[in-house]
């Protein structure tokens, strides 16, 4: 099989996104009464990688989910402190959830394409669903973006010869890489990654992370992983998130990902990056 | 069984052969499967008997009216000539005007109550519509007999008025007496649609409410409107419980009895003009005509209860045809 990622890719059919600097300023989270983050303070830079670790339940899909809007989708959740986009403040009452979610896009961690739409609709769901479809005369353009979208996902190869069929026929890692395609047809500027590779082999998860590596300078990532090769390969900056029994999740630490991996300043961070936590 | 095992150890497989696998179902599971595999065989035993009972005493008048019964429209046993072809004409006509209002509210409000309302409003909504469709249909008949039927006779003239002169069919004789618009299908309809509209719509909202959260966040995530939503995950995924609800609803509509009973008055022709004062029904040419008719008279009503179980059998099978699975994004031109 050829590597799809070497060859080079066909120029985007639409303005390719401008990566945005996305900052969290003092964030805290609740469900009902129950505070999940406090204080939570992070620079995700335009064009970098940023890789939130922490153990299970710490909050880190929390805190992904308030930088589009997310988060508020849940009865009773709320929030305090600010998110900002390139300066610009996404909870703002002028500034409209659509508009923020469409700069921010999200991959979850279970993938959740649109099961009987095929898959070459489901990478243009986006484009449809902020009215910006091309129309019946602008198919090649269409198809442009499919291909494009599909290949930086590192999809295309596979799928190439059935773009007709339902994106729900695909294998579970394949429409985890349909997700990656959708989110990327609309060029966002940031694109939130919670745990994309937690139900991908090794090779699809190869796949995925030269992905990351190659669409970095055009749009912020911001990837939560269990996996510490995964967050030292991808990632350019790291945060260590962290929740105490009665205490709700924190950063703990926070620098370029060399630093948290080699020099950690917090002995909580090296147990945790060296795998001896409790 | 375990004797069954024990003697005849089956040979071992040949590797490349496709071998037969005979699960044992443990003792708990089989009593389990015996009893709803009897449950619903003694369902169907039942649809069987009931239908063969009335083939049975519907006989006698089907000898005498052979296949007139279908075709003749007129309701004379003493003189041999009955059937039931207006009968099933106004049947119909009274649940597809029953329908044609009660489907676009049950669907709006079930969308409202499932995606809309606020969670405390939701929970109230959903009990009042359980609420309505408990109400035995004898109030509905009232409250469209002395209430709505009062109400409709303007709507029904402003209607004739207004789209009589390109519609025919809405045109009634003497548009100008309130009167001539009475006992209408077109009242019996509307009256109708209030039965049937909770059940609907409680069927729309159990499946709309069951579009999986991953899809509608996936939608979300990528800026959907709150509508771009619905048409993309929610409406695909419940299609088959909207088709499933009207179908629901239809076969309620058919079967309607004591509604229509209070509102109409019989009269054995086609229906042509919904809004005009006569119309006739199965169930309730049934209820009327039942306890003074013997012999072959009572035959023949037997037999329009063997059309109208057959009738509604069809639409409930058609249903479950249409009714596939469907998911988020099928057919969705967003
Ligand atoms: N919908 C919810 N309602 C109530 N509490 C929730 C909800 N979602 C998450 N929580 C709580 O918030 C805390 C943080 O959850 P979160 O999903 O953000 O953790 P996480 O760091 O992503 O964990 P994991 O690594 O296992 O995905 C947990 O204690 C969890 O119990
Ligand atoms: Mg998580």
């Amino acid at each position: 099989m050829t590597d799809t990622l070497t060859t080079p890719l066909p120029p985007l059919p639409t303005s390719a996104g401008t990566p945005a600097t996305l900052s969290a300023r003092n964030v805290g989270a609740w469900f009902g009464d129950h505070q999940v983050l406090e204080g939570v303070d992070l620079e995700m830079k335009a064009g970098q990688v940023t890789a939130l670790i922490g153990p299970s339940g710490c909050g880190k899909s929390t805190f992904l989910r308030i930088l589009n809007r997310m988060h508020e989708l849940v009865p009773g959740a709320s929030l305090s402190g600010e998110v900002l986009i390139d300066g610009d403040d996404i909870y703002a009452p002028t500034m409209p959830p659509i508009e923020s979610r469409r700069r921010i896009g999200m991959v979850f961690q279970k993938a959740n394409p649109f099961p009987t739409m095929s898959i070459h609709d489901n990478v243009l769901s986006g484009l449809k669903l902020a009215g910006k479809g091309f129309g019946k005369g602008r198919a090649a353009e269409a198809g442009d973006l499919v291909e494009h979208s599909l290949r930086s996902a590192g999809l295309w190869d596979e799928v190439r010869n059935r773009l007709g069929a339902p994106g729900g026929s695909l294998s579970g890692g394949q429409q985890q890489r349909l997700c990656i395609a959708r989110a990327l047809a609309v060029s966002p500027d940031v694109l939130l990654m919670d745990e994309p590779c937690s139900a991908l082999d090794p090779t699809s998860t190869r796949r995925v992370e030269e992905t990351i590596a190659a669409i970095a300078h055009e749009v912020t990532v911001v990837i939560v992983t269990h996996n510490m090769q995964q967050a030292q390969r991808v990632s350019d900056r790291c945060a260590f998130f962290l929740a105490a029994e009665n205490q709700p999740g924190h950063i703990v630490e926070q620098g370029s990902t060399a630093d948290i991996f080699e020099n950690p300043r917090d002995e909580r961070t090296s147990d945790y990056v060296n795998g001896r936590f409790g | 069984m375990s004797a069954l095992l024990e003697h005849a150890p089956p040979p071992p497989p040949r590797s490349d052969e496709r071998r037969e696998i005979h699960p044992v179902p443990p003792r708990s599971d089989r009593i389990f499967v015996g009893a709803v595999r009897t449950a619903s065989v003694s369902t169907l035993v039942v649809m069987g008997l009931i239908g063969l009972f009335l083939l049975l005493r519907a006989m006698p008048a089907l000898k005498v009216a052979k296949w007139h019964f279908l075709t003749e429209h007129q309701w004379l046993p003493e003189v041999n000539k009955f059937g039931v072809a207006s009968l099933l004409w106004g049947t119909i006509l009274i649940a597809l005007i029953a329908l044609a209002v009660a489907v676009p509210v049950a669907f709006g409000a079930a969308l409202f109550i499932s995606e809309y309302a606020p969670r405390s409003l939701k929970k109230l909504l959903i009990t009042l519509t359980d609420l309505m469709a408990a109400v035995p249909a004898v109030v509905y008949a009232m409250w469209g007999f002395f209430w709505l039927q009062g109400h409709l006779l303007e709507v029904s003239k402003f209607l004739s008025d207004t789209f009589g002169p390109v519609l025919p069919f809405l045109r009634v004789d003497n548009p100008d007496t309130l009167s001539s618009y009475s006992s209408s299908a077109f009242i019996a309809g509307v009256a109708v649609s209030a039965v049937v509209l909770p059940t609907i719509t409680s069927v729309m909202r159990e499946v709309f409410s069951q579009a999986p959260v991953s899809e509608r966040e996936g939608a979300i995530a990528l800026g959907a409107t709150k509508w771009g939503m619905i048409r993309t995950v929610v409406l695909p995924f419940g299609r088959g419980g909207i088709i499933g609800g009207i179908m629901l609803g239809l076969g309620r509509a058919l079967g309607e009895t004591i509604v229509v009973f209070l509102i109409i008055s019989p009269m054995f022709d086609f229906t042509t003009h919904p809004l005009q004062s006569g119309t006739n029904s199965i169930a309730p040419h049934i209820a009327l005509r039942s306890t003074e008719s013997s012999g072959t008279a009572l035959s023949g009503l037997l037999a329009c209860g063997l059309v109208l179980f057959l009738f509604t059998l069809l639409i409930n099978t058609a249903a479950g045809f249409v009714i596939s699975r469907s998911r988020s994004g099928a057919a969705t031109e967003i």
